[in-house]
């Protein structure tokens, strides 16, 4: 078998695969702790879209992007996973097909 | 040759973290899964020449956020999430969503690939290594966003303090 040397397209693949993987985890499970990891997942398709055009078009700009996405994720994860307490704390669990508050 | 090797080696160690990350029962397992597959993007990192983003990638994920998921799973107790299903009873129409936007992807990629022009990369690199020349632009020329970073961490910080103190009586 004859691999084709890596270009940026193996990478967007690489990357979109990511992504659906990490939809998936999104929309499908229960558990808000491993709905938090997924998004994870998903802001990490997106670095690694970022790094190879980055690369790619020998420019440091898409670096300082994820740089930028990292933070956020950081911060995202940290006030998310404050919540993810507080909302244990007052029901109890973490599935979120038993958190309904705001349906009637 | 190596490269492609390496390229494929941590492709796999992403995708199959991932895959095992949304599908595993325990969440414990779940944040270890989580783990290889942010290493594995960090070796695409490397393998892209992105040195500071490889080591923003393993002190930050792996050594902060996955530390602090495993944390807060500690904290929720999941013994009893874990007995029960994993998946919510509404799975139908991800799945189909998932599936059109993959479908998606691959046509945009089969009948895309051989008319595909990226503009052409600019040759002159400029001489540094990565995290000098990253700095350089980081502190010039995107001070405002970096300043602005510190303050969205400030109230991420005070945010997430608030919401998982206790309430005072």
């Amino acid at each position: 078998m004859m691999l084709h040397p890596i270009t940026v397209t193996h990478y967007l693949v690489l990357s979109a695969a990511l992504l659906l993987i990490g939809t998936l985890g999104v929309l499908l499970r229960r558990n808000a702790v491993v709905i938090m990891m997924s998004i994870e997942l998903i802001l990490n398709a997106v670095n690694v879209n970022l790094i190879a055009f980055s690369e790619h078009l020998k420019t440091l700009n898409g670096q300082i992007f994820a740089i930028f996405v990292i933070t956020v994720a950081v911060a995202e994860a940290a006030v998310g996973l404050g919540i993810l307490i507080a909302l244990f704390r007052n029901k109890e669990t973490v599935l979120i097909d038993e958190i309904d508050l705001l349906k009637w | 040759m190596l490269d492609t090797a390496l390229f494929y080696s941590f492709a796999l160690l992403t995708l199959l973290g991932a895959i095992l990350t949304v599908s595993l029962r325990n969440a414990v397992h779940c944040a270890i899964a989580l783990i290889t597959s942010l290493a594995g993007v960090a070796g695409l990192f490397l393998l892209q020449k992105a040195e500071f983003l490889f080591a923003v990638q393993i002190v930050l994920y792996i050594g902060g956020i996955t530390v602090l998921f495993l944390f807060v799973i500690m904290l929720v107790n999941l013994d009893q999430t874990a007995k029960q299903r994993r998946y919510t009873r509404h799975w139908l129409a991800p799945v189909l969503a998932v599936a059109g936007t993959g479908a998606l992807f691959v046509g945009f990629l089969t009948r895309g690939r051989d008319t595909l022009a990226l503009p052409a990369p600019r040759v002159a690199a400029e001489a540094g290594g990565n995290v000098e020349r990253l700095s350089e632009l980081l502190f010039r020329e995107y001070l405002v966003p970096f300043e602005v970073a510190s303050l969205l961490l400030l109230v991420a910080i005070v945010g997430s303090v608030l919401m998982a103190r206790k309430k005072a009586d």
